[in-house]
């Protein structure tokens, strides 16, 4: 296995950690709307993911560095092809990250109903966004020799990339409901299991169509592996969650999430973002990726700092393992 | 097309409006982390409850600030592969990896640790929730650090060498990059004036309060700190500076030639006060001169010969074909007058700021100042001069926004002077844009982070003027009793978090 090959594997690696943790925070922020009956119930909500979001939120942009130093022309293919997309996508996050944080600073009702509301909506459109975007990148764009995207945006908004994003929007409310439950106590963990039981038959269904989409177009032996896990794993999060088995519920519907993510890197392999108007156009893990010395560099450093960075992340969903209620958000501020 | 709408033009307003944007809360970010780390320091070592409240009070301050800070950098790293593609297939071999340690090493740490600090109040042990914010702050320095050996490659590129066949830059070593003395200068020089941004913000804040007699000894120990903060932060940045500068004529000398206005090479050259010259000639038309500081300045000795604009220009266009390679020179000029005069004014006012609120033992008892009381500075006011003393507060208060006007013309000098190249001698900015975007996207784009980020600084400001009238909070019982065991305590499980969103 060659460097760039570790790298197409880590940078896929660094997706899932990223939809798997920002997943179920995308997710409870949808669930604002759909699951919370007061303001209070909100704010358990809110402050079931408050210590860890923001960390959830860096593995995207070691996924967008990484692939800058690792792939630099998949990077600037995807991010100046996919323009005015990510400028939504960050335009969500940064109002995202600002409300999650200034909230609660002022005690107005209008001031906190004001960003509750952007907090629904800055969750709810990236979580459908990189469903669309990923379900391009697995499709194919118009990618011209130079490897410049000539596309417009409404060649990325089709039948299949719109199915990927609502798998990916539904997915996250799925894994945000099991995590609600996982996380709260009282009244609202019982509707969220049960609001988690009615999210997951929609996501089951919407899911495989997609992946058998997905897997009829472009698959392999190996994709079909991964897509039987995702479905079992699916299926298991389902059933665990009408067990009232959170812990498990949880851990499954992020296997779901791992192994979709993985299904979608493996029919791209070795490409990273094949051109629909070409096949020889096509970037792959070797015209789109570094050289060897700096892929040597860059494996070093993830060896080092990746197990140090599950390591104190972990540690701190360790901190902050308790389940919280209504009874525990204070009034005042 | 029209020039002033070419996608270029537009790509480096958007890079050059969200950078600077971004720029006025990272100073503070990384100075504010330190600082409060060392109040809560001071709280746990001394258990004196006015450094409980001081660590409250500054460490709410910085998240508001810290918010902006980190929704502002995600922009910045996507920002390069949306307008600036041709500049990312280029140099990624080279650019990407520095950006990558930096998000796997300081991101991640950060962001972590800010959220343990934030809601572990409760749940963490005294020590343990100290050690979190120390965690924060060195996040907040290898982040400094990571994103200038970045630019500093751009700078003055090192390390690489061009690979004809793919038509890039690719890195042969990656130690030269880290440590090449403009990443080491630039590093210097950024977290000095770093510091001397939230010195003088704590002073300013305090300086307020102070005025009105309130919360006097959160905020004079916050004064006292804020003033010799700026003191040691502000000769360092002069330092530092002098360092970078001599660094700076030797590897970009149409920089410094063009932050000086001299066209034509002297021996000695003289250090420009003001000058007032026509572009298109080439010369100036009015000039106050200090003969032979440039010299010394650039070369340690005062009679040393400095290149002019004129010969650098002329030297680069035998070296990289016809074409003008001057940066616009009135903004490189302006730039580093502003940024030195701000910056050295910041560090006077430290100097004079702490000289006024000292203990002064020749004075009668009466007008003398003890550890917790309010400052000679009021007494001053009272029993001497009241108009002056007024001032003084005053200035204090305006003295918060000099560093920051500082900083951003620190930056400004230092990218717009690169001009017209974005890696230094190696690629043209004209060729680095993304050739696939088109005007309409990088407009919409420029007006839209315009705006939202216009939205987010009045929302932020006022935040920040609210909590700054609040003052320091009153302590409660959990305050004073934090837990001793790893995720709180366990005997009462229905009390109130000690902080929720």
């Amino acid at each position: 296995m060659e460097l760039h090959d570790v790298w197409f594997v880590l940078i896929a690696v660094l997706w899932t950690g990223y939809f798997f943790l920002e997943g179920f925070d995308f997710g409870i922020g949808v669930l604002t709307k759909l699951l919370a009956r007061d303001r209070t119930e909100k704010r358990v909500l809110i402050n079931t993911i408050g210590p860890v979001w923001d960390g959830n939120e860096v593995w995207l942009l070691t996924a967008g560095g990484a692939t800058f130093a690792a792939f630099p022309e998949w990077y600037a293919t995807l991010f100046s092809g996919f323009y005015l997309p990510l400028l939504v996508i960050l335009g969500c996050l940064i109002v995202r990250g600002v409300a999650f944080e200034y909230r609660h600073k002022r005690s107005e009702e209008r001031w906190q109903t004001n960003w509750e509301h952007a907090i629904f909506w800055t969750s709810l459109i990236p979580a459908f966004l990189w469903g669309v975007a990923f379900a391009n990148i697995a499709r194919g764009v118009k990618i011209d020799q130079d490897m410049e995207y000539v596309g417009n945006v409404l060649d990325l908004l089709n039948v299949y990339s719109v199915l990927g994003g609502l798998v990916t929007l539904t997915l996250f409310t799925f894994h945000g409901a099991v995590f609600a439950a996982l996380k709260t106590v009282g009244d609202i963990r019982d509707r969220a299991r049960a609001l988690a039981t009615r999210l997951g038959v929609v996501t089951a269904v919407l899911a495989l169509v997609f992946l058998i989409w997905t897997q009829a177009s472009r698959g392999d032996v190996w994709s079909l592996a991964a897509m039987a896990v995702a479905v079992v794993a699916l299926v298991g999060a389902l059933g665990f969650n009408l067990a009232g088995r959170e812990g498990w519920a949880f851990a499954l519907s992020g296997i779901t999430i791992a192994a979709a993510v993985a299904m979608l890197f493996l029919t791209l392999f070795p490409n990273v973002m094949p051109s629909s108007l070409d096949a020889a156009w096509s970037l792959t893990v070797t015209n789109a990726s570094s050289t060897p010395y700096t892929l040597k560099i860059m494996t070093w450093c993830a060896a080092v700092a990746t197990p140090l960075v599950l390591l104190y992340q972990g540690w701190t969903y360790w901190v902050f393992r308790k389940r919280i209620g209504t009874q525990h958000i204070v009034d005042a501020h | 097309m029209d020039l002033a709408l070419a996608p270029e033009t537009l790509a480096r307003w958007q890079f050059g409006i969200t950078t600077v944007y971004h720029f006025l809360f990272v100073p503070l970010t990384i100075s504010l982390a330190a600082l409060t780390a060392g109040l809560q320091t001071a709280w746990v070592r001394t258990e004196k409850e006015k450094y409980l409240r001081a660590t409250k009070f500054w460490g709410k301050l910085f998240l508001i600030n810290i918010a902006m800070g980190v929704v502002t950098g995600i922009v910045q790293e996507f920002q390069f592969g949306m307008n600036w593609s041709d500049y990312s297939r280029f140099v990624g071999d080279i650019f990407g990896a520095p950006l990558a340690f930096e998000a796997l090493i300081a991101f991640f740490f950060e962001s972590t640790f800010i959220g343990l600090w934030i809601f572990g109040w409760d749940k963490l042990p005294k020590k343990i929730h100290l050690a979190c914010i120390w965690m924060v702050s060195l996040g907040t320095v290898l982040s400094a650090y990571f994103i200038l050996a970045a630019n500093s490659w751009m700078q003055h590129p090192v390390g690489y060498r061009i690979n004809e066949e793919r038509g890039r830059a690719e890195l042969t070593d990656f130690w030269a990059v880290l440590t090449q003395d403009t990443a080491l200068t630039q590093f210097f020089h950024t977290i000095t004036a770093a510091f001397l941004v939230g010195g003088a913000f704590m002073v300013g804040i305090a300086a307020f309060h102070l005025a009105r007699k309130k919360h006097v000894p959160v905020m004079r120990s916050s004064l006292r700190l804020g003033l010799v903060v700026m003191i040691i932060a502000g000769m360092g940045t002069a330092i530092s500076g002098d360092l970078l500068g001599k660094v700076m004529f030797k590897q970009q000398p149409m920089k410094m030639a063009a932050a000086e206005a001299l066209w034509d090479g002297e021996a000695p050259a003289p250090f420009s006060v003001f000058a007032y010259g026509d572009v298109e000639k080439g010369h100036n038309k009015v000039a106050i001169e200090i003969p032979g500081l440039l010299s010394f300045l650039a070369n340690d000795d005062f009679s040393s010969f400095v290149p002019g604009i004129n010969d650098v220009n002329k030297a680069e266009q035998e070296k990289f074909g016809p074409g003008d390679y001057r940066p616009n020179i009135p903004v490189a000029y302006w730039g580093f007058r502003w940024m030195i005069g701000f910056g050295m004014a910041s560090l006077g006012i430290g100097m004079l700021g702490l000289w006024l609120t000292r203990k002064r033992f020749m004075l009668p008892p009466a007008l003398r100042t003890g550890e917790d009381e309010v400052p000679h500075l009021v007494l001053f006011k009272e029993a001497l001069s009241p108009r002056f003393a007024r001032l003084y507060w005053i200035a204090a208060l305006w003295t918060m926004l000099f560093p920051l006007i500082a900083n951003s013309w620190g930056w400004i000098f230092t990218e717009m002077g690169r001009q017209p190249w974005v890696v230094y001698g190696v690629l043209r900015t004209r060729d680095a844009v993304s050739p696939g975007v088109s005007q309409g996207e990088v407009l919409t784009s420029m007006i839209g982070f315009t705006l939202l980020y216009a939205v987010l600084a009045v929302i932020e400001v006022r935040l920040l003027v609210k909590y700054v009238k609040a003052g320091p909070p009153e302590l409660t019982e959990a305050d004073l009793n934090p837990p001793t065991r790893i995720g709180g305590d366990d005997k009462n499980p229905d009390r109130p978090m000690a902080f929720s969103y």
